[in-house]
């Protein structure tokens, strides 16, 4: 056990956390914008899939991670917006369409990378960004400010969200539609309208996030997020639908893998029980969100369609 | 009423088309008995068949659990059929990849069978069980399991494996005469059968080596997540390791790590040079079909099975291929060979 | 109500059933561009794929084995809806249920059938329940989300199988022979489900399911229990006022919906070709995503256990000749994945179409807590699972 308390290693394992944490973080970002405005959206990891081997597929291309994440984020808006029509016009049943976005995703990625790329082949990754100055602090430095590009961006997202749905009229106007439609409609917030926006919102970061996982493990594979994307959906609740509680859920998950991770890396964990180990992330997300859950409600109209005049 | 009429109208059009294409067929009788037992006789649309008066095409189907061009596992049967099939030239080869659902593969294997493939290939440990239970219901056909070495004393059953842990071997002798760190890692899917093996052998190799090396072994727990096995090599490089390998499918997450790192890196299972060229050591390929022209022979001379094949370094089926564009020095790459040459005459024992 | 008013009803039903139809061919549609832009004949195809599903005995057996635990599932997941609960974690409810029937088996290894078939099935049900009855605690008492939990506990539950299926599960033979396929031994004989017509494929397990979807309809219809379930589902404050306990409800509906869950992993374990557990490592491996699937089923029937069961069958032929279609015209699976995908967005998406045809109507009916529905399919209720805390 002294192995894993060395400043190395604990170091590295939260350093590991954090890059675990990205892609959840964006996903689960994206999932708040809609959650809040009352949309469920189930297929996030279908979406990150797509966006993840466009991304791919774009740096493959043209090296450029510039183009991939561009490619994600198109992918994801596209899909996004896709989804927004499927649950807001034609009101369908949201846990149910989005699982078959999740499974058209999941079988369309995979079809796409074994029909365009065929064997694996490594791409470019993200370049990491020493910050200048920040990075030399000893410890914190490592930890914080020697990530890729990729990290910090996900990271700068979560003060953006924020500022977002607490600050801007358009954030009331969705905090307003999740609570309560009709009275946001009968004030003249076109509800089908913002929800349109944060769903769009929330598929584009999903791609995105899809995007950034695979440029950041420089390769694709059939099924790369390994459900991650229901992980990030779990993870909004888990942060009572705001952007830092959701950051906080990410990080917790993200570290626990990479905690877990590590024990078994110094054979602190032995074989036998690395099954109980993986259950952890999961479990502790479970009791956190009971000790936190009494405090906060959901929004009131989620996963309810709305139509003027019911 | 309007709407109505046109809606079934629709209906009607749907219908119809669905019943052309089924009255479409060229005589296609199978008469299925409650008892399982079938007989079927094709004559339908569609399949490839040879021109001219050759002789039946030899028919072959692989059942694998994940895609065919993962650079693992299921790669390694379908690249092993493909030679095959060009060597014989008059061979007809299904595959029905990316079947983890057990279930399913049961009814492509036993689909298959009815369908009157020669040579049904149940790549996946998991399907043992089922095999056991459809292999009965069709004596005449020959069915292949790997990697497994039981033929649960069926006449028609085969099974091959990967005496993986021979190349294993070899390959961690040379990471402990490679690594400058004195560290190294290996990670691993899930540990049972084809993975375990390797992993014990590399261990075991490098270990044998004086100055033993330190070897970091991490089995993540899945044979699919990417990111675990590239945060599990990021662990191994924190650590200090300088040259690390890995088996299943998700390595490639790892070897992208190492390939940044300038770890080096030895494969298993498929040539993993191309996924890190600068980096990559050498690679255990299977060469299935060693074992595979036996089966045939064996299936058109009229066994149809009761063998347990092994690949291993005797015989062709596991072969160490070497990087060429990596500059591996003459003495290490001399004790690769004296260490394959060793547990090929039986002086060198992996403990495997 | 007049002749006119009741014919215009059964029009709108036609239609109503219609509709999902008319989405699954805009789906295949879609499929026959993506068969064409792969190289392969789009007739070709779906004719295997209706051949696949329904066009021998052996397809139409296949199709009925399918169809199980989708309308397992799919029933216990329209209970929780009925109370207004979504249950997303019938993948896990499935291991559980499987799990808990296995150990049940390899326990008592020398029980007579006769109990050991109801043993091993009333334990997947209680495996079932208790994956199902931990969210339903969660939701009622502490307020936690059922989504989340039962996401969570989809995760917990691979892992559990994991474990499980690689340690004390594990086939002794595997142990011996130093492979460790993480599976059981054959399961014995005395708990395999029993043949209908002798030898071949065809086990009770289909007639189970259409068993209990008439037991699920007789509970939510006909007895006061299943009152309280719609009861709460459709208004939870007037229900509290009626003297209903809520929470209790809540968490019954959700145990009732993992039981049903549970008893389909029960079924796949000891009606499966192997006869034993089995898996990859995931827990689709086992279930063939039925705990997803089945949701969809539910959809398709409207979320009434009896339209269910065509509902299953019809999925399950899809399902069935999708694979057909695969080994035809050897697509990648993962076209028949997206296929699947595709299918069950255009059903899902023009459901509101289909609820439109069946409300039409609908007007004139009085309340649902208050008047049992008559013998036709009840109009659908409001939408279904709000994700909100019930205190």
């Amino acid at each position: 056990m002294s192995d894993f308390f060395t400043t190395a290693v604990l170091v590295a394992t939260a350093a590991s956390g954090i890059r675990l944490a990205v892609p959840l973080l964006f996903a689960s970002l994206g999932e708040t914008f809609g959650q809040r405005s009352g949309v469920l959206n189930l297929g996030v990891d279908g979406i990150m899939l797509l966006g993840a081997f466009g991304g791919y597929y774009a740096v493959l291309q043209t090296g450029s991670v510039w183009l991939g994440l561009l490619v994600g984020i198109a992918v994801g808006l596209l899909l996004g917006l896709i989804s927004a029509v499927i649950s807001v016009t034609l009101k369908a049943e949201q846990g149910i369409s989005g699982i078959g976005i999740y499974l058209f995703g999941l079988g369309m990625s995979d079809l796409l990378f074994q029909k365009l790329v065929g064997t694996p082949l490594p791409i470019t990754k993200f370049p990491k960004l020493n910050i200048p100055i920040l990075s030399d602090i000893p410890i914190l430095g490592e930890l914080l400010f020697q990530h890729s590009m990729v990290v910090y961006l996900a990271f700068l997202a979560v003060p953006v969200s924020m500022y977002i749905i607490n600050k801007t009229t358009f954030g009331m106007n969705i905090r307003a539609v999740g609570e309560n439609p009709e009275a946001a409609d009968s004030l003249g917030v076109s509800v089908n309208r913002v929800r349109y926006a944060t769903v769009t919102i929330g598929g584009t970061l999903a791609g995105v996030a899809g995007a950034a996982l695979a440029i950041d493990l420089g390769i694709f594979q059939q099924n790369l997020t390994n459900a991650a994307g229901f992980i990030a959906i779990a993870l909004v609740y888990f942060g009572a639908w705001r952007p830092v509680g959701v950051m906080l859920g990410s990080l917790l998950y993200g570290f626990v893998n990479a905690i877990v991770l590590q024990l078994k890396t110094l054979s602190i964990i032995p074989p036998n029980l690395s099954d109980f180990a993986a259950m952890a992330p999961a479990i502790f997300t479970i009791l956190a969100l009971v000790i936190v859950a009494r405090r906060f409600k959901a929004p009131a109209a989620l996963t309810k369609p709305y139509s003027r005049g019911e | 009423m309007k709407k109505h009429r046109m809606t079934w109208l629709i209906v009607v059009l749907a219908l119809a088309l669905i019943a052309a294409a089924c009255g479409d067929t060229a005589e296609e009788t199978t008469t299925t008995a409650a008892s399982g037992e079938t007989t079927t006789t094709t004559a339908a649309s569609g399949e490839t068949t040879t021109t001219g008066a050759a002789a039946e095409p030899f028919r072959i189907a692989i059942v694998a659990p994940s895609a065919s061009n993962d650079l693992a596992f299921t790669q390694s049967i379908v690249d092993a059929v493909d030679i095959i099939k060009a060597e014989m030239g008059n061979v007809e080869v299904q595959v029905t990849d990316g079947t983890f659902v057990v279930e399913d593969a049961a009814a492509a294997i036993r689909a298959y069978a009815d369908d009157g493939v020669d040579l049904v290939i149940a790549h996946g440990s998991q399907y043992g069980g089922s095999l056991q239970e459809i292999a009965p219901d069709f004596p005449d056909t020959s069915f292949a399991w790997g990697t497994a070495a039981d033929t649960f004393g069926l006449d028609n059953v085969f099974s091959y494996e990967a005496a993986s842990d021979e190349g294993g071997y070899v390959m961690g002798v040379m990471a402990a005469a490679l690594t400058e760190s004195g560290t190294i890692g290996i990670v691993g899917p899930v540990e049972v059968g084809d993975a375990k093996l390797y992993v014990d052998g590399f261990i075991a190799g490098a270990e044998s080596q004086d100055p033993k090396p330190q070897v970091l072994k991490n089995y993540t727990g899945s044979f699919s997540d990417v990111a675990l096995a590239s945060e599990a090599a990021q662990a191994f490089a924190a650590n200090g390791a300088d040259v690390m390998s890995g088996t299943a499918q998700m390595v490639v997450g790892a070897v992208t790590v190492a390939s940044d790192a300038d770890i080096l890196w030895f494969g298993t299972q498929a040539n993993q040079t191309s996924l890190a060229p600068s980096i990559v050591v050498a690679s255990q390929v299977y060469h299935w079909e060693v074992v595979l022209r036996d089966i045939v022979a064996k299936i058109q001379a009229g066994t149809v099975g009761g063998e347990i094949y092994t690949i291993d370094l005797a015989n062709g089926g596991e072969v160490i291929e070497y990087n060429d564009a990596f500059a591996l020095p003459a003495d290490v790459k001399q004790l690769g060979e004296d260490t394959i040459a060793g547990i090929i005459d039986g002086s060198i024992t992996t403990g495997g | 109500m007049t002749s006119a008013a009741e014919q215009r009803r059964g029009q709108s039903k036609y239609l109503a059933f219609l509709i999902p139809v008319g989405a699954v061919l805009a789906a295949l549609l879609l499929g026959a561009v993506m068969l064409v832009a792969l190289g392969a004949n789009p007739l070709e195809g779906f004719r295997e794929l209706f051949k696949g599903a329904f066009g021998s005995s052996d397809a139409l057996i296949s199709t009925a084995l399918k169809a199980t635990p989708l309308l397992f599932v799919g029933v216990g997941i329209t209970i929780a809806f009925r109370a207004n609960v979504i249950n997303i974690g019938g993948e896990g409810q499935m291991v559980a249920g499987g799990l808990l029937a296995t150990v049940v088996a390899l326990t008592l290894p020398d029980l007579s059938a006769w109990i050991m078939l109801p043993a091993v099935l009333i334990a997947g049900l209680i495996g079932g329940a208790a994956w199902g009855a931990v969210p339903g605690a969660l939701k009622a008492y502490f307020g936690v989300n059922e989504i989340l939990s039962t996401i969570m506990l989809n995760v917990v539950a691979v892992q559990l199988m994991n474990y499980m299926l690689r340690g004390p599960l594990i086939d002794p033979g595997e142990l011996e022979r130093g492979t460790r396929i993480p599976q059981t031994a054959r399961l014995q004989e005395g708990a395999d489900l029993p043949l209908l017509f002798g030898d071949g494929r065809f086990h009770i397990g289909p007639l189970l399911a259409v068993l209990v979807a008439v037991a699920a309809y007789v509970l939510l219809w006909r007895t006061p229990l299943g009152y309280r379930v719609r009861a709460v589902g459709l208004n939870p404050d007037a229900s509290k006022y009626a003297g209903i306990p809520v929470k209790r409800t809540i968490v019954l509906a959700l145990t009732l919906s993992g039981a049903m869950c549970g008893l389909a992993g029960a079924v796949l374990v000891f009606g499966s070709e192997s006869h034993r557990m089995v898996t990859d490592g995931s827990t689709a491996g086992f279930t063939g995503s039925a705990g997803f699937n089945g949701i969809v089923a539910a959809l398709f029937g409207g979320l009434h256990p009896i339209w269910t069961i065509p509902a299953s069958f019809l999925f399950g032929g899809l399902l069935v000749g999708g694979l057909a279609l695969q080994r035809a015209v050897q697509v990648p699976s993962a076209l028949i994945l997206a296929l699947n995908g595709l299918v069950v967005v255009f059903v899902v998406a023009t459901d509101r179409y289909r609820k439109r045809m069946l409300a039409r109507d609908a007007r004139v009916d009085a309340p649902e807590p208050l008047a049992p529905p008559s013998s036709s399919p009840p109009s659908d209720g409001p939408e279904p699972p709000g994700g909100g805390d019930t205190s």
